[in-house]
């Protein structure tokens, strides 16, 4: 091979191997990009609140929509306690969201929110979410999990009604089986006990 | 040449080059481009008649409403593999065996500048696609998530047969890879003395650009196929929401390397249709250096449109603008390139042999499908015709009439050169008027049916588009069996047919007209001298 062409060689082959590693630097960018702009519905994580800082912006009234939907082959029963509310921009609020597992196994979920229009997922704000965790649930076992948030009171004009959808996905199968396992042991315990409650409205400490 | 050689081991090894070895080992160690391009032609048309015998499937079933012949499941494994196999078995393995044939010749070097890797990108193929092609036999069957395998249709939800799927991706894409470092090799080092870029012939410019959009894109490709692996094997969630990934992710990854593939099926026909026209109208190419100009822009744009595939997902509007407004401006560059070839023909003296019927049919059809891709692009108008049938029209027409016109135009127009036989003319005509025929037939009530709302990949439909379909899939099956005809006449002028004079045309002016008709084994050995008349004008 003459040098020349093996200088043209090595070059392309870099060229392929940096677009090689370009195709895998996409997901962090695109996740930065789905951050900064708020595109794709994607609200940011756990929100602190600090009363001092927002004041409620009592000139608007915004509605905001809770829609509740199982991915695919879930079978968990899933609904909020309110189909909808009214709140001002920079008002704090909090919703229940009430989830069953009918089944007679322990399983995990996980839910993952969306905010849409687009443009108003960077000015909603959860102080509480029970989608920054996974839960688990017992066999029967009802879960009232409380959300709590605020629309940042510079959210554009132009928008009066925003809805927030969660899907909730069974993670069961691909999460740490140690959790599981602990949890199915603790679910067995109870019952050999024979705790008498088939469903334990357990509230996640808000 | 070897029977002659008992007792004079001295020339032994001096005669071995002088011709090509005997036997099957003549093609499996082959390092000859001529070969290697040989090969790769009949590779490729190989995987077009499977990839047709799909689309016939498909049609079948969509002759009429309701459901006949396949299950749903057989379907979507059909659409899934048509689409896969014509676009990564047919189309670009044709277009990689024309650069091998044509490239040496044309830019005066006497090989591609690798040859032996040349080689192995041949041989991965009938690999990669033995491997995708076993997966249809597999409990579960093959692909069935379209040719586009958006996740989590192809992770979550995919057969187990997924895992092949993706190994052979893999290897069809190492072999495109390693088939464009070649070509790019080639061209930038092996040029005979006097060649420079801007006297290199079209195809040689196209396809050095093709080969850089590979680079680019191919990669790309191999990772989102490798996030998927790991999806499906190693828990990880790239594409699933569940974890935290997200199914919109892999669109954009696989419409970044998407978009510039259907360029990398495209561009190097212009690059045919640039060599044949002025030859048939006798002429010098209209505007050569705005050809190479608008090539690079089209291959530039190629980068910034992807997500005009994508308009519905849910796209903020300053996004949406940008993607209609830089998909349109790819009008600009491809105008430029059809008002060339037209103003090529323009008062030229023109004949029309095949090739030249091709690609004159190229030029109108191409056209229609890129205006039909304008359509597409009014984000607007697209959430009405997106997945339905118009769009299953526009890529066809650009992708039938478009890039396979132009290689069945180049098939007739160098067929010539490498077989050293005229081939039968009558029936070359013959079977143009049939695939124009056929394929106008076949896809242009696509058109219609779509902007009625039907939707694609889907093996039953409404009643209201029954006609439609019936004529559709009428002239599937003309167009399909045209091809056979295709096939009878190239090993026709192989066997038998009026010898070919070095020009071959009247009109012809290049380096690998300036050689014998069939080329000799060995080409160009000591660099020939480029002068006016024999570069691409």
């Amino acid at each position: 091979m003459q040098g020349s062409i093996r200088k043209t060689v090595t070059r392309l082959g870099l060229i392929a191997l940096g677009m090689f590693c370009f195709g895998w630097a996409l997901i962090p960018l695109y996740d930065l990009l789905c951050d900064i702009t708020g595109l794709n519905g994607k609200t940011g994580g756990q929100y602190t609140y600090d009363a001092a800082m927002v004041q409620p912006d009592k000139s608007r009234l915004l509605k905001v929509n809770f829609l509740t939907n199982t991915n695919g082959g879930m079978v968990w029963e899933f609904r909020s306690e309110k189909g909808g509310v009214r709140v001002h921009p920079g008002e704090l609020k909090t919703v229940n969201f009430i989830v069953r597992n009918p089944t007679d196994k322990v399983m995990v979920g996980q839910a993952i929110p969306s905010v849409s229009p687009g443009r108003a997922a960077e000015h909603f704000h959860k102080t509480e979410c029970f989608c920054f965790e996974q839960q688990v649930l017992q066999p029967g076992e009802e879960l009232m999990m409380p959300m709590r948030f605020l629309v940042g009171p510079e959210l554009p004009k132009n928008v009066e009604t925003i809805s927030l959808s969660y899907a909730l996905f069974d993670i069961t199968d691909t999460v740490d089986q140690g959790v599981l396992a602990a949890a199915t042991a603790a679910s067995q315990k109870a019952s050999s006990l024979e705790q008498t409650k088939e469903t334990k409205p357990l509230v996640v400490e808000g | 040449m070897s029977e002659v050689v008992v007792g004079h081991d001295h020339h032994d090894d001096d005669d071995h080059h002088h011709g090509p070895a005997k036997g099957i080992a003549r093609w499996l160690f082959t390092t000859n481009h001529k070969d290697i391009g040989t090969l790769y032609l009949w590779f490729s048309f190989a995987m077009f008649l499977i990839g047709g015998c799909m689309a016939l499937v498909i049609r079948t079933e969509l002759f009429e409403p309701g459901l006949q012949f396949v299950d749903p499941e057989f379907f979507n494994q059909m659409t899934t593999n048509h689409g896969l196999i014509m676009v990564f078995g047919a189309i670009m393995p044709a277009f990689v065996g024309l650069a091998n044939w044509l490239i040496p010749m044309q830019l005066g070097a006497p090989d591609m500048a690798l040859p032996r890797m040349n080689n192995l990108s041949f041989w991965i193929l009938p690999f990669a696609f033995g491997l995708m092609l076993s997966t249809l036999f597999m409990e579960g069957g093959g692909p069935n998530f379209g040719w586009t395998f958006y996740a989590p249709l192809s992770t979550t939800y995919a057969p187990d047969s997924v895992t092949f799927f993706i190994f052979a991706v893999h290897m069809m894409g190492a072999s495109s890879i390693m088939g464009s470092i070649n070509i790019i090799a080639t061209i930038l080092n092996m040029r005979a003395p006097g060649m420079t870029f801007m006297k290199m012939p079209l195809f040689c410019w196209t396809w050095l650009i093709t080969a850089y959009l590979l680079i680019a894109v191919m990669p790309v490709l191999a990772g989102a196929v490798t996030m998927m692996l790991f999806d499906i094997h190693f828990g990880t969630s790239f594409f699933s929401a569940a974890g935290g990934g997200d199914p919109v992710m892999f669109q954009h990854i696989f419409w970044f390397f998407g978009h510039p593939e259907v360029y990398i099926m495209i561009l190097p026909a212009f690059g045919i249709v640039s060599a044949i026209i002025p030859t048939f109208a006798r002429k010098p190419l209209f505007g050569y250096d705005s050809m190479v100009y608008a090539t690079a822009s089209i291959a530039f744009l190629s980068f910034i449109v992807w997500a005009h595939h994508m308009f519905t997902v849910g796209m903020p509007l300053a996004g949406q603008l940008f993607f209609m407004y830089s998909t349109m401006f790819i009008a600009v560059p491809t105008g430029v390139k059809v008002f060339n070839w037209v103003a090529t023909m323009w008062q030229g003296s023109m004949t029309f042999e095949t090739p030249m019927l091709f690609a004159i049919a190229f030029v109108v059809l191409f056209t229609m499908g890129g205006f039909s891709g304008l359509m597409l692009a009014i984000t607007p108008a697209d959430y009405q015709y997106h997945d339905t049938y118009f769009v299953v029209a526009h890529f066809h027409y650009v992708l039938v009439p478009g890039a396979l016109f132009s290689i069945i135009a180049a098939v007739y127009f160098w067929l010539p050169k490498w077989c050293g036989n005229m081939y039968d003319e009558s029936l070359g005509k013959l079977h143009f008027w049939l695939s124009f025929v056929g394929v106008n037939v076949t896809f242009f009530p696509q058109h219609f049916s779509g902007l009625a709302g039907m939707p694609r990949r889907i093996p039953d439909y409404a009643l209201q588009f029954a006609d439609f379909n019936m004529i559709s899939s009428m002239g599937a099956f003309l167009f399909g069996f045209s091809q056979l005809l295709f096939m009878y006449i190239v090993i026709k002028a192989i066997r038998s047919g009026k010898p070919a004079t070095g020009q071959v045309w009247e009109g012809a002016h290049g380096l690998e007209w300036t050689i014998p008709s069939p080329a000799p084994y060995h080409t160009f050995t000591t660099p020939p001298v480029v002068s006016d008349s024999n570069a691409h004008n």
